[in-house]
C-alpha cells in the first residue's frame, strides 16, 4: 500500500502504478457505497430447525452406508461365482465380460454409497456455518529477516569459507568432478551404434520370403495392384534378434505396369514391374504399408507419410523426410525372386550419421 | 469465532496419565514423540472456502491414490520381461503365438486373474482422468490468477506433475507391449535418432541395443512404477504442503478480503466432503472401468515391427505432440560432412517442449510485467484479467489444433474429408487461429466490465416498464444490493507501469534498457486503455444515484 502522502519517489519506481488501497475491509467509510457490507447472517437448513428433516437426512445417509455393505458383498459374491471366461449381453454394452461388469458396478457403487454418504452427512447434518480464519503474510517480519541475515553472516563468517579460498574451491571443484562417476556408470547401457543401423540381414541373393506363407516369392505370386509383405530368408519368429532383424529388413513388393513405372532407376533395380521397398517408413519407423492401388501410394498409418511407388518411393505427403530404400532384385536360376544386395542407403527413421 | 467458547473450562484442565481415556492416551503417546498437538492445533479446525472448481485438484490428487493403489496390484502379475514365449493362456485366438513374456503376462491379468482386467482398466481410466484434472486443475488456477504471488512455486510444482504425468503416462502404456504401444516405442525411436550428434548413442543406450532390443520394457517398468511415481509422490507431497500453508484462495465477495479466508473447518466438514469425494471419485472410475473398454490389448496382438493398424492413437495427453508432429511438413538437410538434420521430427520437438513451457513460466512473465509485490490470495474473474485470460484462450486453441491434427486420421475417415486438407487446416490454424482467439477473448473480457459497470451503475434491468405522467416509458432498473455492489467492484485495477520522462530533472537523458521498454509494453497491454475498462468509481455511483431516480 502506497500512500500519496510520502514524498514523490522516483519515476517508475516499484508500487506507483499499484491500486491505493485494496478492498481488505479496512476501510468502510459509512457512506461508501462500495463497502463491503462484511459475512452475511448464517441461513438455516432445514435440518437446522427441524428435527425430522434432520432425522430422514441421518436415515438416508445410513441407507447409503448400508448399500454401500450390501454392494461389498455382492463384489465377493461375483468374484466366487462367476466364471472369468462367461461372456454376457447386457444392453446396451453389447456381449461384455460377466465377471468384469459385476465385479466393476458392485464395486463402483459400494465406493460411491460411501462418498454420497460421507458428503450429504457434512451437507445436511454437520454445521455449514462459514466462519474467517485470518491470514498471515507470508513474508517474514523486516526484524526475523534482519535477525536470519546476521545469524547467516555469522555462520559464514565461522566457516571462513569466505576467507579460505584454497578451501572453497577445492571443495566445489571435488563436488562438481564426483558427478561423473555416475555419467560413466551409464556406458554399458547399450552398445555404440558403429554401422549396426546401415546393415540389415538382405545380402546377395537372399530369397525374398512370403510372411503369410513363410515360402519364398516367385514373380507370378505378385499381380498388379496387390502388396505383398516380405523378409529375407533365414529368419524365424523364434530368433533371438528377430525383432531387431525384422525392424529393419522388413519390405513390400508392388508390381506396377512398367510403363507405370517413372523414375528408370527404380525399374532397372526391380523385376518386371516387381519393385521391392523398405517398408518401414522413414520418418519414425512404422510399416507404410496402406497401399491404394489405383495411384500406386503407399500410406504411413502412424503420421500419414505418403509415398509414391511408382516414382522410387519419393514423399508426396506428410512429415517424412526421404524415400523409402528400394531393394534391388532379380530372379535365380530356380525362378526365385532374390535380394541382388543389401539396401543401399540404410531404411527406417534417418539419423544424424545417416548422411 | 469466539475464542471464550473454545477455551478449555477449568473443570476440564488438561490432564495426561492413567485416568485419560484410551484415545486421548494414544494420542498423548504420540505427542509425545512426535508433537502432534502443535500441528493439531494449526490445522485440525483449519477453514477452507468452497467453491466447485476447487474440486479439480482434489480430483487430481484421488485419481492418483487410485492409481498407485491399481498399479501395486498390477505390479504383482506383470512380468516385465521382453523374452519371446509361446502363448498357452486361457486367450483362445492368441493360441501358439510367439509373444514377449510382457504381453503374456498382460493378457493374463485380463483372461486369468479374476478382477485383473477390472483393476487394469481402472488404473488406465484413472490415468486418462488423472491428465484430464490436472489440466482442468491448472487453466483454473490459471484464469484467475491463483499463481500469483506467494502461489508461483507451487504452479511450478504442479507444473511439474503435469509432465511427468504425460511421461509416466507413456511409459505405462508402453509396457504391455502390444501392437499399439510398440509403435509408441517406435516412435520414440525415431524422435531419439532425430537428436543431432548425440541421436544414435542416446537411442543405442536407452535401448540397450537396435530397436527394440530386449531392455526397454523392463526400462520402462523402473521408470514407470518407481522413479516417475516417487519423483511425484514428493511433488505431491510438497504441493499439498504449500496449500495448507498458503492457504486456500477464495472469490472475492462480502466478508471475504485478501486477509481473510472464509469457509468451513477441516474438522468435520472437509475430512466428510473430501474424503467423501475420494470414494466418489473412486466409485465413479470402477463404473467406467465397468462398463466402457479402455485400451482392448487382446485386439491388438502382440507387437512386431512390421506390422501396424490404423488409427494408431497415443492417450489423449499426448495427442498435441502427435499432432505437432502430423501437422509437421517432411523437410530433411543433409549439411557438409554428411550430417543429416531431420527437421520434420526435431522442429515438432522443439515446439512440445515450448507449448507446455510457455503456460509453465506463464506466472513469471506475469509477475515480470506487473511489477506487483504483493499477496494474492482473491481469486480473479477471468473477465477481470482479459490479457491473461485471452492468452490462456489462445494457448487453448492451440492446443486444440495440435489435438485435431493429433487425430487427422480418424476426422477423415468418421467425417469423410481429405486428411491432406485437414492437415493443412491444421498447419495454417496453428497460427492463425490462437491470435484470433487472443482478439475475441479480451473483447468479450471487455464487455463483460462493460456490463459489469452497466449493472452497478445503473442496476439490474427488471424488465418492468414504467409509463411516465409525460407519456415517456422508462424500464426500471433495480439497484444492486450492497452484496452485489462490493463484489463487482472489489477487484484491483493496476495502472500500467510508466517508465517516465526520457531526461532528468537536471535534462541529462536516462538509461532506458530496451527489456524496460518491453516490460512498460507489456504492462500498458495488460491495464492500458484496452486492457481493461475503468472500474465504477464511488463518485460516479453517488452521482448517478443521488440525482434522478430513472435510468
Amino acid at each position: 500500500m502506497t500512500s500519496h502522502d510520502e514524498p514523490e519517489p522516483q519515476h517508475g519506481a516499484a508500487g506507483e502504478h499499484l491500486p491505493e488501497h485494496r478492498s481488505d475491509g479496512a476501510l468502510t467509510p459509512a457512506d461508501d457505497p462500495f463497502a463491503d457490507p462484511g459475512l452475511p447472517p448464517h441461513e438455516h437448513r432445514r435440518q437446522d430447525i427441524d428435527e425430522r428433516a434432520a432425522k430422514r437426512s441421518e436415515r438416508t445417509v445410513a441407507l447409503l452406508f448400508t448399500v454401500s455393505i450390501l454392494a461389498t458383498i455382492g463384489f465377493i459374491a461375483s468374484y466366487v461365482a462367476i466364471p472369468i471366461d462367461r461372456i454376457v449381453y447386457i444392453w446396451p454394452f453389447g456381449h461384455v465380460s460377466g465377471l468384469n461388469f459385476s465385479l466393476g458396478l458392485t464395486l463402483g457403487l459400494a465406493l460411491f454409497c460411501i462418498g454420497a454418504g460421507a458428503v450429504h452427512w457434512a451437507r445436511t447434518l454437520m454445521s455449514d456455518v462459514e466462519t474467517p480464519d485470518e491470514r498471515h503474510p507470508i513474508e517474514a517480519t523486516p526484524e526475523v529477516r534482519a535477525h536470519v541475515f546476521a545469524e547467516f553472516r555469522k555462520g559464514a563468517a565461522e566457516s571462513q569459507i569466505g576467507r579460505r579460498k584454497l578451501v572453497r574451491n577445492t571443495m566445489l571443484g571435488a563436488v562438481a568432478v564426483v558427478p561423473l562417476a555416475g555419467v560413466v556408470l551409464l556406458r554399458d547401457l547399450g552398445p555404440l551404434p558403429h554401422d549396426k543401423l546401415r546393415h540389415t540381414k538382405w545380402k546377395a541373393g537372399s530369397l525374398i520370403i512370403n510372411e503369410s506363407t513363410m515360402q519364398p516369392l516367385r514373380p507370378e505370386d505378385i499381380t498388379v495392384g496387390s502388396l505383398t509383405q516380405a523378409m529375407p530368408e533365414g529368419m524365424s519368429p523364434h530368433d533371438e534378434d528377430f525383432h531387431v532383424e525384422i525392424a529393419k529388413a522388413a519390405v513390400m513388393l508392388v508390381r506396377l505396369q512398367p510403363d507405370d513405372i517413372k523414375d528408370a532407376k527404380s525399374a532397372e533395380w526391380g523385376h518386371e514391374g516387381i519393385l521391392c521397398y523398405s517398408k518401414i517408413c522413414t520418418h519414425i519407423g512404422c510399416p507404410a504399408t496402406l497401399y491404394e492401388q489405383q495411384t500406386h501410394h503407399a500410406l504411413c498409418p502412424c503420421h500419414q507419410s505418403t509415398f509414391d511407388l511408382s516414382d522410387g518411393a519419393r514423399v508426396l505427403f506428410g512429415p517424412a523426410g526421404h524415400a523409402l530404400p528400394q531393394l534391388r532384385i532379380t530372379v535365380n536360376d530356380d525362378g526365385f525372386l532374390e535380394a541382388r544386395g543389401d539396401f543401399d542407403e540404410p531404411p527406417g527413421p534417418s539419423f544424424w550419421e545417416r548422411g | 469465532m469466539s475464542t471464550a467458547t473454545d477455551a478449555p473450562k477449568p473443570a476440564e484442565a488438561p490432564r495426561r496419565g492413567s485416568k485419560a481415556p484410551a484415545g486421548e492416551r494414544v494420542a498423548d503417546w504420540a505427542d509425545g514423540r512426535l508433537g502432534i498437538y502443535g500441528l493439531a492445533k494449526a490445522n485440525m479446525r483449519k477453514i477452507f472456502p468452497d467453491h466447485w472448481s476447487f474440486l479439480l485438484g482434489e480430483i487430481c490428487l484421488y485419481s492418483f491414490i487410485i492409481i498407485i493403489l491399481t498399479g501395486v496390484y498390477l505390479t504383482l502379475f506383470f512380468v516385465p520381461s521382453m523374452a519371446e514365449v509361446e502363448y498357452h493362456g486361457s486367450f483362445k485366438p492368441m493360441q501358439g503365438i510367439m509373444m514377449t513374456e510382457a504381453y503374456a503376462s498382460a493378457l493374463d491379468i485380463n483372461f486369468d486373474v479374476r478382477g485383473g482386467l477390472l483393476v487394469r482398466q481402472i488404473h488406465h481410466w484413472a490415468a486418462l482422468i488423472f491428465v484430464v484434472g490436472l489440466f482442468c486443475h491448472m487453466f483454473r488456477v490459471f484464469f484467475t490468477g491463483a499463481f500469483r504471488k506467494p502461489r508461483e512455486i507451487n504452479w511450478l510444482f504442479g507444473f511439474l506433475l503435469l509432465v511427468l504425468a504425460i511421461f509416466t503416462g507413456l511409459t505405462g502404456y508402453s509396457l504391455p507391449d502390444d501392437g499399439l504401444s510398440g509403435i509408441g516405442i517406435r516412435f520414440m525411436e525415431g524422435a531419439i535418432l532425430a537428436v543431432p550428434i548425440v541421436g544414435t548413442y542416446l537411442q543405442m543406450f536407452i535401448f540397450g541395443g537396435e530397436f527394440p532390443g530386449h531392455d526397454i520394457i523392463p526400462r520402462f517398468f523402473v521408470a514407470h512404477v518407481l522413479l516417475l511415481p516417487g519423483i511425484m509422490l514428493g511433488l505431491v507431497v510438497a504441493h499439498l504442503i504449500l496449500v495448507f500453508y498458503h492457504k486456500h484462495t477464495q472469490f472475492a465477495g462480502p466478508g471475504r478480503t485478501n486477509t481473510n479466508v472464509v469457509g468451513m473447518p477441516l474438522l468435520p466438514v472437509y475430512i466428510a466432503k473430501a474424503g467423501g469425494f475420494f470414494f466418489l471419485v473412486f466409485g465413479v472410475i470402477a463404473a467406467i472401468a465397468a462398463t466402457v473398454t479402455i485400451n482392448p490389448i487382446w485386439v491388438m496382438g502382440p507387437y512386431r515391427p512390421d506390422q501396424v493398424s490404423t488409427d494408431a492413437q497415443p492417450d489423449w495427453y499426448l495427442g498435441f505432440s502427435e499432432g505437432l508432429v502430423r501437422m509437421m511438413p517432411g523437410l530433411e538437410w543433409v549439411i557438409p560432412g554428411g550430417y543429416t538434420l531431420n527437421f520434420g521430427l526435431l522442429v515438432p520437438l522443439a515446439v512440445f517442449p515450448g507449448l507446455l513451457v510457455v503456460i509453465g513460466a506463464y506466472p513469471f512473465f506475469e509477475s515480470w510485467g506487473n511489477r506487483d509485490p504483493r499477496e494474492h490470495h482473491i481469486a480473479d474473474r477471468p473477465r477481470n484479467a482479459p490479457t491473461r485470460t485471452a492468452f490462456g484462450m489462445a494457448w487453448l486453441t492451440a492446443f486444440g489444433v495440435t489435438m485435431l491434427a493429433g487425430g487427422n486420421d480418424v476426422w477423415a475417415i468418421n467425417f469423410n474429408l481429405s486428411i491432406n486438407a485437414i492437415t493443412w487446416f491444421c498447419r495454417i490454424g496453428f497460427f492463425v487461429l490462437p491470435p484470433i482467439a487472443f482478439i475475441i477473448t479480451r473483447r468479450i473480457c471487455l464487455g463483460l466490465q462493460r456490463r459489469d459497470r452497466e449493472k452497478v451503475l445503473h442496476g439490474r434491468e427488471t424488465g418492468v416498464i414504467k409509463r411516465l405522467p409525460h407519456g415517456e416509458f422508462i424500464e426500471v432498473h433495480e439497484p444492486l444490493p450492497q452484496e452485489t455492489l462490493h463484489t463487482l467492484t472489489a477487484h484491483d485495477q493496476l495502472t500500467p507501469y510508466e517508465i517516465g520522462p526520457e531526461t532528468d530533472e537536471n535534462g541529462v537523458r536516462r538509461k532506458v534498457g530496451p527489456l524496460e521498454r518491453a516490460r512498460a509494453r507489456v504492462s500498458r497491454g495488460y491495464y492500458g486503455e484496452h486492457g481493461q475498462i475503468p472500474k465504477p468509481s464511488r463518485e460516479e455511483y453517488k452521482e448517478i444515484t443521488s440525482g434522478h431516480e430513472h435510468h
